[in-house]
């Protein structure tokens, strides 16, 4: 086990480089980004590495294989895995986006304080578990029939925006405005529409979840200030879901097809969980406008909660949205790969970012951060588990030349979901959660229990070292009061 | 006895199942999905599914119609308690599914499965058949 100890190359406090001598196949080094303590984690985790060596096999793979300081095992790809392929002889993997395709995480802030939500959590807890459908085999509060779920497919947040469910500021706020232009709803299978259907407008249940939080900690005054972010104890809220079924089974349609076109381009891989295609082939092509409907699906699914959380907020409070201050700071994904512009060898070059279980993280000036955002950087969102605290962060420059703009997107489990049911009983975890003042309603016991904090790393070492080796900068830390979760 | 068992990795689970047949091998995998899923004891044979599955080669298969399954359990609202093989070639597999409409209150709901995956799947001839299939959860 402790091989991969001499087998990292030590780059510096926070970069672990695995060199292309390691495998026969690798087309590029590998890079972790972690520091001691964190890699001891990640090499007892034995495959997390390796996985990270064989994403280095993809054909038309730049710079390196990339490891945020989240990173676990997964499936082909690890979590917590960036890699960039050439647009034009490279290859696009929907392993290297996986089967929750944006999964992601959206922020409204208040201007609620503390004092305000506290002596009315439960109240609010229980309004917003009855108005948003959580939990598995919960069916959606919206039901759309034929044509109008091509629109959900096409248009993204703005069918939702256009429904009712939410404002035209908030697609402003959106990674890519809510909708990624190049998804074609003919290439998503009637078996992934069946799924998605019933589900459109739920949280689901796993590791989801929707947050109310208090401002714990600000490091960074400027860029809070812009994100609308003025104090400790301001209330703010998280949502984090993703697209359901609709997306576990257009990833799984794919990976037959791509498993097949493996075979018919002659592509070598060590691992069958990586099947991948050539960028521009029918079938990357295909998987690219079918995996454009996913995201579009998962942010009409995040603008649904987030306009049923301000109607149940404004119903409590007895005041609108906009006085309740409830603006979205920003929605980001978390597993999602897309077609952007780079700079590669000194040169700008379009490749095909995947990110899975990694967040963007584009500095201030670029031209896809907001333009309210351009001075300080797009907002990175990145929960933690529900019994301590999430981090909102922001890109930088140096983000951009060593990670195709991408940061760590979480906490990442340390103990397994079973192990977890059998050391943790379900009232212990409740009676943590309670002590600590965090008031929550859960549509299973068992998620209680392997949700539990005990589960997690901590987040704040992942945001530190993502800190430290200057792929993000932290900027405020909030603690939850009032949890929901399926 | 359905003949199965679980090991543990940080983010998801294996089953390994076992039999005396490939066709065991595929019940056993669907009972061991599902008991993860819900108290699957607690399902009652209502109605009879038929399940067809084709994949390229027989350990895709295995994957496929786990797949189909979770399906059926997400798009129609079905979960099962009973799995008979009708019919398993090399890249085809036709079986029934008895069980009936997902009821959360009384199926006890446990774990979303999102899919089966082909990540170390392996399915092996030795003493008796087994597989090992890691799902995403």
């Amino acid at each position: 086990m402790s091989s991969w100890r001499e087998r990292l190359k030590k780059i510096d406090d926070y970069r672990w480089e695995i060199e292309t001598s390691y495998k026969p196949g690798m087309r590029v080094p590998g890079l972790l980004y972690a520091d001691e303590h964190m890699l001891e984690q990640i090499i007892g985790e034995e495959q997390s590495p390796e996985q990270v060596a064989n994403v280095a096999f993809l054909p038309g793979i730049v710079g390196k294989s990339l490891a945020m300081p989240d990173i676990h095992w997964g499936y082909g790809f690890p979590i917590g895995g960036v890699a960039a392929t050439r647009v034009d002889d490279g290859v696009i993997s929907p392993g290297g986006v996986g089967f929750d395709i944006n999964c992601g995480v959206r922020l409204l802030t208040t201007n609620l304080m503390e004092k305000d939500v506290r002596p009315r959590i439960e109240e609010i807890i229980g309004q917003l578990f009855a108005s948003i459908p959580s939990g598995m085999g919960s069916g959606g509060r919206i039901r759309v029939k034929g044509k109008e779920m091509d629109r959900v497919l096409r248009d993204g947040a703005r069918w939702a925006v256009e429904k009712g469910y939410g404002d035209q500021e908030d697609l402003e706020f959106t990674e890519e405005n809510g909708c990624l232009k190049a998804a074609d709803p003919d290439q998503v299978s009637e078996k992934a529409r069946k799924r998605g259907i019933p589900q459109l407008g739920t949280l689901g249940s796993g590791n989801h979840f929707l947050e109310i939080q208090m401002v714990d900690e600000i490091y960074d005054e400027v860029a809070a200030g812009v994100f609308g972010v003025h104090r400790a104890g301001q209330v703010v809220i998280l949502i984090h879901t993703g697209s359901r079924g609709f997306g576990h089974q257009v990833c799984d349609d794919y990976l037959k097809t791509m498993g097949l076109a493996v075979r018919k381009y002659g592509i070598e891989l060590p691992d069958r969980q990586l099947a991948c295609a050539p960028v521009k082939s029918p079938e990357g092509q295909a998987y690219l406008a079918a995996m454009a409907c996913v995201a579009n699906y998962a942010w009409a699914n995040r603008q649904c909660i987030t306009h049923w959380t301000r109607e149940a907020l404004s119903g409590i409070f007895g005041r609108s949205p906009r006085e309740l201050g409830l603006r979205q700071v920003y929605d980001v994904a978390h597993n999602i790969a897309k077609i952007e512009k780079h700079a590669v060898d000194g040169k700008g070059l379009l490749v095909c970012v995947h990110r899975k279980g990694a967040t963007r993280a584009f500095p201030a000036g670029h031209p896809d951060v907001p333009d309210a955002y351009k001075d300080v950087g797009q907002p990175v969102l990145i929960p933690g588990d529900m019994g301590r605290y999430s981090y909102v962060a922001v890109g930088t420059q140096r983000a951009m030349e060593e990670t195709f703009g991408s940061t760590c997107h979480g906490a990442g489990r340390v103990q397994s979901r079973s192990k977890a049911r059998r050391d943790l009983s379900a009232s212990d975890v409740a009676d943590e959660l309670r002590a600590k003042g965090i008031t929550f309603q859960v549509a299973s016991r068992s998620a209680l229990v392997e949700e539990a904090s005990q589960a997690y790393k901590d987040v704040s070492e992942v945001v530190q070292v993502a800190d430290g080796a200057g792929i993000s900068r932290k900027v405020f830390k909030a603690r939850p009061i009032g949890v929901i979760k399926g | 006895m359905p003949n199965f068992e679980f090991t543990d990795h940080t983010a998801d689970i294996g089953i390994i199942a076992y039999g005396n047949s490939v066709e065991e091998v595929f019940v056993n995998a669907a009972y061991g999905m599902f008991s993860l899923i819900a108290d699957f004891e607690k399902v009652a044979e209502v109605i009879g599914h038929q399940v067809v599955a084709e994949a390229p080669d027989q350990e895709e298969l295995l994957v496929t119609w786990l797949n189909e399954l979770l399906y059926l359990f997400d798009a129609e609202g079905l979960i099962f308690s009973r799995f008979e093989i009708v019919e398993l070639r090399q890249h085809y597999v036709r079986a029934m599914a008895y069980g009936e409409k997902v009821d959360p209150s009384r199926h006890n709901l446990k774990t979303q499965v999102k899919a089966a995956t082909y990540h170390q799947l392996k399915l092996e001839k030795g003493d008796e058949f087994s597989a090992r299939i890691i799902l995403d959860i």
